[in-house]
């Protein structure tokens, strides 16, 4: 048997890596056609940095994903606190519910929200629900679990005698929670705020639902999603794309950096 | 204080996660008239158009197939790999998760558009194809869906089934080998068995979201492969005549479907999906 044990394997790798292989080198192509290989160049590379509509697109993802993500984790880890330090099964299973019900359900039923009922409502007041406000409302909504799951499971860790010890030293209970309990339980709700700014940014079923009706508000997932299957599709998208696979990748690559740095 | 820590959250889930959802049970229920939406008395014509057979044998067939295949192609590509990493050394098992793991951070959207490449005519594996005398495209076929999806998914089939396999005792392994198992036995009545909880997770992982998926279908289905997903956002934002009662009756019945697959999990109490 030996070596070619590892032959699934290394196929299922293969099968992983090859799709973002092509996209790289079909973002290089001199061909006017994103499916065409016509030699080498960088002019389409050169066009996205020319696009005027880029810039708001990065942006919108970039302000949405750090709203989003700051709210989300204030919310989330609140919500952890509270749901690990006394019994309230309802709202438990409210709490888990958003991580079972397929996507484009609420989606489609924060477009309802919005469309039919929010912004009526709020316009003979004179106010406007813009795009941003409603997608970074979607947004939270499905960040809040993840980072109550992962601040919870180090809350579980935290031995309750730390803060009765504080307490007893006279601490204020605000004193203990800030002295003691948040920075136990910094690394999570870090790990928190990461993982919800990671959905954000991927997020598409959500972002496409809420800004539905032509605001002209984009993401960059939306502003891919829009250029591509179009007549006339030039290589600029496959060297957005790849440009998005870098950056998400050389971000991933710096964290694990980061962390096994720290564990040294 | 802490009492109402959790009031922020829960109002937040409450106008964005609940309200939405019972709006869309409320629409499943409406009639529509030239005016508009007629909510009362409730009507169960929505329903009725869902359950018909051109949509149980189109759409909601595509859906459920496709997302059983994709789950079995998953495990079948996923499973090897899982246990390569679960059984690597120092440095290279944790070089083989890197690997795995960057694509699964990487945008969903742009990861199906490099199939949109890949399986285009012109790209290379188009022309093979065609050199082989395959003629029809995969790009717009079942087959071309079916691969965009097992690719988007097969990272939520290996890390449930390598955090299953990681734990599992090389020792038993060895008794197993000194009661004289063939390293395959020692694979079907050990390493298998064991492993069964993270299979659990994989699949549900995969067949669940699969189930609603609008974006591979749309991308790479080029129209001609209808699914669940795509059906439902024609009913909210197709240029084509949208029917709203529709479409929410389309997503009620996704959900009560997405419930039953879950049905067994839930019941299993630490084991509920989320524990995995």
């Amino acid at each position: 048997m030996g070596r070619l044990k590892f032959l699934p394997a290394a196929a299922a790798l293969a099968f992983l890596w090859a799709p973002i292989a092509v996209l790289a080198a079909y973002s290089f192509t001199a061909s006017r056609h994103a499916t065409v290989w016509g030699g080498f160049s960088l002019a389409w590379y050169a066009r996205v940095f020319e696009n005027p509509a880029l810039g708001p697109a990065l942006g919108n993802t970039l302000a949405v994903g750090l709203a989003s993500a700051t709210l989300a984790t204030a919310l989330g880890t609140a919500l952890a606190l509270s749901l690990e330090r006394r019994r309230a099964p309802a709202l438990d299973a409210l709490a888990h519910l958003p991580l079972l019900v397929p996507e484009i359900v609420m989606a489609v039923g924060l477009l309802v929200l919005f469309a039919r009922f929010l912004r009526p409502a709020l316009a003979p007041l004179g106010l406007e629900f813009s795009s941003l406000p409603a997608v970074v409302a979607g947004h939270v909504a499905f960040q809040i679990p993840y980072v109550m799951v992962v601040v919870r499971a180090r809350l579980k860790d935290l031995d309750p005698s730390l803060e009765e010890a504080a307490l007893d030293l006279g601490a204020t209970p605000a004193q203990a929670f800030l002295r003691v309990t948040l920075p136990f339980l910094a690394p999570a709700v870090l790990a928190g705020a990461c993982l919800s700014l990671s959905l954000s940014l991927d997020d598409f079923y959500v972002t496409y639902f809420c800004t539905a009706g032509g605001s002209g508000f984009r993401t960059l997932p939306l502003h891919i999603y829009a250029m591509q299957g179009r007549a006339g599709m030039t290589p600029e998208v496959n060297a957005l794309a790849t440009l998005m696979l870098g950056a998400s990748m050389g971000l991933v690559g710096v964290s694990v950096w980061l962390q096994r740095k720290s564990h040294a | 204080m802490i009492k109402r820590a959790a009031w922020p959250a829960t109002a937040w889930l409450a106008v964005f996660f609940v309200l939405p959802i019972a709006l869309i049970a409320v629409i499943s229920f409406a009639r529509r008239t030239p005016a508009g939406l007629d909510y009362w008395p409730p009507a169960l014509d929505a329903y009725r158009r869902a359950l018909e057979g051109v949509i149980l044998r189109g759409p909601v067939w595509n859906s459920a197939w496709l997302a059983a295949a994709t789950t079995a192609l998953c495990l079948a590509i996923g499973y090897p790999l899982a246990l390569t990493i679960a059984r690597a050394r120092g440095a290279w098992r944790h070089a083989l998760l890197f690997l795995v793991v960057l694509p699964f951070f990487t945008n969903f959207l742009v990861r199906t558009y490099a199939w949109f490449i890949l399986l285009s005519p012109e790209a290379p594996l188009g022309r093979a194809l065609r050199a082989c005398g395959v003629e029809t495209p995969l790009l717009g076929s079942a087959a071309g869906v079916l691969l965009g999806l097992v690719y988007g998914y097969l990272p939520f089939m290996v890390l449930p089934l390598y955090a299953s396999l990681e734990k599992q005792d090389p020792a038993l392994l060895d008794a197993a080998a000194d009661l004289g198992a063939s390293p395959w036995q020692a694979f079907r009545r050990v390493t298998l068995p064991l492993s069964r909880p993270g299979i659990a997770a994989g699949s549900l992982l995969v067949f669940v979201p699969v189930l609603g998926e609008f974006v591979v279908p749309r991308l790479l289905g080029g129209g001609k492969v209808p699914m669940l997903g795509t059906l439902i956002e024609d009913q909210f934002l197709g240029k084509v005549r949208p029917n709203w009662p529709f479409g929410a009756a389309l997503a009620v019945l996704l959900m009560l479907a997405v419930g039953a697959a879950l049905v067994p999990r839930l019941r299993g109490g630490k084991d509920a999906p989320w524990a995995a």
